[in-house]
């Protein structure tokens, strides 16, 4: 009996034993992964809603509590910032329903026994893995008033010339315009320049699109298509009942991810238009960027990062319900 | 708790054509394709072609849409414009330790979430999580304040382009997953020929993850070879400096010598290009599995 009482305690000490030993070496293991990111990622975000309570022009000021915020909601900062926000949603609307319609197409007839399919990947998927420094600087004179060849092909056909990334007309003001009518202010419409920035846009996101379609077409059962088809389904029934209803959680996750990409948008607008012509794309990061390195008010900055992440966290969180939802049954 | 997959693994491989997939109009579908690949193809056939055209002929409007004398001195001329080779060894040096360091890190940690049992397991995991959340943009500007002189003092260091990007929760998603994956009667083999986490793990669960850490791997390295803003406003000595920033500056160098400006971005994508064309099956997969976008 007190041989059985000492090995079970032996036991249960080799046990104990063991699960430190396991605690320790797991610790071990998520110290330099967690070390990073608690000095870079986690502490800097509550040092952010610090910085932006303070007068911080360079140099750490004066306590201000809310007021950098009320300053660019309310006060001398707030017509400049619903602007850049107008505009960035301007630059969502007028960039995700094209890159998901023009990806959509493309993954779905890639998606069909065609020849030559991997060649036409290839080309897709080109601009995506091409630095946005780079592309916006060839962009930059594709789209050039004078030598860039946008300009001379469109005026082949009798349009233009257009000034594009210097351009702060709106589209639909300079439409009417050649039509000879005067489209009211409000309904000018995004800027030529911001347009020209959506293009780059639309082209260098292609290739991410087409994936994911591409893999959620994979998903959907073939013999659905089979089925449907013997009852006499056309294509465009094909396409409308089945591949679009199934592929809607792929179509959602582009949507959102697109949206936080367009928000987070910095790059490629730094390099085309550094914010002009006349502002007009000057979205929520270029005024944050502009805000805290050109002028170094970084508190104020900071108050306006802080407001950039709550709506892209909303994105997020958004994405990460609907989806998690999608997943369980999917 | 756990990451949203919209993309289950079996969507990652080739998809399954429709054996019985419409065959109508297939010369539209063609002409689709190839209207839409010319668009998206047009701007690399112009970085080619401008870059080897001469500074007389770049400038004559209307543009030529062939150069009519091929000048591939241009190349030369712009490598010699700007010290490309610095900017080079900074590139590949920067990026070489961020695509080593965060596969060390980020191999650690997965394997500690997807193989381990210890206190506060599912704390740090949301923890993780909320990190995986947090976009860059929020820890931009106290980051800037925190390598600055008057924290860690890291301005125009190698350090400072680094250091920030030696681990994310991205990495250790991806990992975990994969190792997760892993039959568990693996392990216990393992253990019963005595083997310890740290031997398991080198010599079990690494080399049958390998498809998984080249995917790491490149999407680190592509972060590092084309990030652009934190080195724009951490560093100023062009010593120092990665070979965006440098593109960035050559821009306003080249003014309107273009044909120069094109023959620099032709050799600062070639890198890039080449190694998508090598190694296209593990990114498409990358990004197909965990939906990245850039």
């Amino acid at each position: 009996m007190s041989v059985g009482a000492i090995r079970t305690s032996q036991r249960a000490a080799s046990r104990r034993r063991r699960v430190i030993s396991e605690n320790v070496q797991a610790y071990l293991f998520l110290l330099p992964a967690f070390a990073v990111l608690a000095v870079f990622k986690i502490w800097p975000a509550f040092f952010a809603i610090y910085i932006s309570t303070f007068k911080w022009d360079i140099i750490q000021g004066a306590f201000r509590g809310i007021g950098n915020y009320t300053d660019i909601l309310f006060g001398s900062r707030a017509e400049a910032f619903w602007r850049s926000l107008s505009t960035t949603f301007t630059y969502a609307a007028i960039t995700i329903p094209f890159e998901i319609a023009i990806g959509l197409v493309i993954a779905y007839i890639l998606f069909q026994k065609i020849r030559g399919r991997a060649i036409y990947r290839t080309v897709y998927y080109l601009p995506y893995v091409t630095s946005t420094v780079a592309a916006a600087a060839v962009f930059e004179w594709v789209f050039h008033p004078q030598y860039g060849l946008v300009n001379e092909m469109l005026g082949s056909i009798g349009v233009g010339p257009f000034r594009f990334l210097q351009e702060p007309d709106g589209v639909f003001e300079m439409v009417g315009a050649h039509f000879g009518i005067q489209v009211p202010g409000l309904l000018a419409g995004p800027s030529l320049a911001l347009a020209t920035v959506a293009i780059f846009s639309i082209w260098h996101f292609l290739g991410f699109q087409i994936v994911v379609f591409l893999a959620g077409l994979g998903n959907i059962p073939e013999q659905y298509y089979e089925a449907a088809k013997l009852d006499g389904a056309t294509q465009w029934q094909l396409f409308r009942k089945i591949t679009l209803p199934l592929l809607s959680p792929q179509i959602f996750f582009v949507f959102t991810i697109a949206s936080i990409g367009v928000l987070r948008a910095f790059n490629e607008i730094y390099v085309l238009t550094n914010g002009g012509p006349l502002d007009t794309t000057r979205t929520v990061t270029m005024n944050v960027f502009r805000t805290f390195f050109q002028q170094g008010q970084i508190g104020l900055g900071s108050a306006m990062g802080v407001l950039l992440t709550v709506i892209i966290l909303a994105f997020t969180l958004i994405q990460f319900q609907v989806l998690e939802r999608r997943v369980t049954y999917g | 708790m756990n990451v949203p997959n919209v993309l289950p693994r079996a969507s990652v491989r080739t998809p399954v054509r429709h054996v019985t997939a419409p065959q109508g109009g297939t010369v539209l579908k063609h002409a689709v394709l190839m209207l839409a690949g010319a668009a998206v193809a047009y701007p690399f056939y112009f970085m080619l072609t401008a870059s080897l055209k001469s500074f007389f002929e770049a400038t004559t409007t209307p543009p030529t849409f062939f150069p009519t004398q091929l000048h591939f001195e241009n190349y030369a001329t712009a490598w010699g414009m700007a010290n490309w080779p610095r900017f080079f060894a900074n590139t590949f040096f920067v990026a070489g330790v961020n695509t080593a360091g965060e596969l060390i890190t980020s191999i650690l940690a997965a394997y500690a979430f997807a193989r381990m049992n210890f206190k506060g397991k599912a704390a740090l995991f949301a923890l993780l999580l909320a990190t995986y959340m947090m976009p860059a943009e929020a820890t931009l500007i106290p980051n800037f304040v925190i390598v600055s002189r008057r924290y860690l003092n890291l301005y125009d260091t190698y350090a400072v382009q680094i250091l920030p990007f030696l681990a994310t929760a991205f990495s250790i998603f991806l990992l975990r997953q994969q190792f997760m994956s892993i039959p568990n009667e693996l392990h216990d083999a393992a253990v019963i020929d005595g083997a310890n986490h740290l031997r398991f793990l080198w010599s079990v669960v690494l080399p049958i993850s390998v498809p998984a850490l080249v995917t790491v791997a490149i999407i680190s390295f592509y972060g590092s070879w084309n990030s652009f803003q934190w080195p724009l406003i951490v560093t100023s000595n062009p010593d120092i400096r990665p070979i965006q920033v440098a593109l960035n500056a050559f821009r306003a160098e080249a003014g309107s010598s273009y044909h120069l400006l094109m023959a620099a971005a032709s050799f600062v994508v070639a890198p890039v290009v080449l190694l998508y064309l090598v190694g296209q099956r593990y990114l498409v997969q990358g990004v197909a599995r965990t939906g990245i976008r850039g």
